[in-house]
């Protein structure tokens, strides 16, 4: 099942959070003098910032300005996409990205997700879990490949213990 | 639909050459000592992934079961990132992928530490890598690729 496909602006100051919030220090992420000065010409994002895309999924369920739905999971792989499941049994399994170009401010990029791969598992603990991959390609606006970003899903029974 | 492999050929910002490094050649980074919820928090605004068990103790501990919140899985592997940066360059990276094994809670330390596992004749270069916390547990674990000079 394919999601319609959205917008995505990558800017300097959303560069410049999300490297905040993961502890940077390389300039790269913020310093346009430094980056000026580098074979990349201007600003990258750090190597997990596609998923901040996010903002920009008009469809994402994790959304705090949204209301939340917390219904209870339903029996199908998807419910972690599509936003019907309840938020404490959904975990993120497994994150994957291949890079073809790097981002940087000002790409106007055009992100497509379309579902992947779903299997199922006994947990450790009992219970079984179901996983769902997420497929979403980032296209800048020569249609050129920037980002494929998997995501996997875990549908558990029971919460995780410390 | 998409068959598309990353670039075979070197570009970026890269901080060595593929000929100084041989299979086998490690590094750590520590990451985070004694991860405080603001910093889940500033994640969770970055990231756009504002669900309460990351963030409302609340609900994270009466309505999901669970000890208290904890990390988001994305949180660790951006700061798992800092390593494969900090070692090899801007913008060389190929591929990066995780597992996430097991939870970061609040007051949790971490380290980073990457293996490489092959070079290519072309430059390319490629690596283990796991995030452990204060007990030794790895957390998050996967592998990574990138693109050097020779």
């Amino acid at each position: 099942m394919s999601e319609p496909e959205y917008e995505f602006f990558v800017d300097r100051t959303a560069i410049l959070n999300f490297a905040a919030a993961v502890g940077e220090t390389n300039p790269i992420y913020w310093d346009a003098e430094h980056a000026k000065a580098t074979p990349l010409g201007d600003i990258v994002a750090p190597p997990t910032f596609g998923i901040a895309s996010a903002h920009w999924n008009p469809n994402y369920s994790l959304r705090g300005a949204r209301r939340i739905p917390r219904s209870e999971p339903k029996a199908s792989g998807e419910v972690h996409r599509a936003g019907g499941g309840s938020l404490a049994r959904v975990l993120h399994g497994e994150q994957r990205f291949a890079y073809h170009k790097p981002l940087q401010p000002g790409m106007k990029l055009v992100v497509t997700t379309r579902a992947g791969k779903t299997w199922e598992k006994e947990g450790k603990k009992g219970g079984k879990l179901k996983f769902s991959e997420t497929v979403s390609e980032y296209r800048d606006e020569a249609g050129e490949l920037v980002l494929v970003a998997t995501s996997v899903g875990v549908l558990t029974e029971k919460a995780v213990e410390k | 639909m998409n068959t598309a492999k990353p670039s075979a050929t070197s570009s970026g910002n890269p901080k060595l050459r593929a000929s100084e490094l041989k299979v086998g050649d490690t590094r750590e980074l520590v990451l985070v000592e004694n991860l405080t919820r603001t910093q889940i928090v500033m994640y969770a605004g970055a990231s756009g992934d504002f669900n309460p068990i990351h963030h409302d103790e609340t609900f994270a501990t009466k309505a999901a079961g669970y000890p208290s919140v904890f990390a988001h899985g994305m949180l660790t592997m951006g700061m798992t990132g800092r390593l494969l940066t900090d070692w090899l360059g801007d913008g060389v990276l190929r591929e990066y992928g995780v597992r996430f094994v097991k939870q970061v809670w609040p007051g949790d330390s971490l380290t980073a530490r990457g293996t490489i596992t092959a070079i290519g004749d072309d430059g390319s270069v490629e690596l283990d890598v796991v995030t452990t916390n204060q007990n030794g547990e790895p957390v998050v674990a996967g592998t990574a690729s990138a693109v050097l000079p020779r």
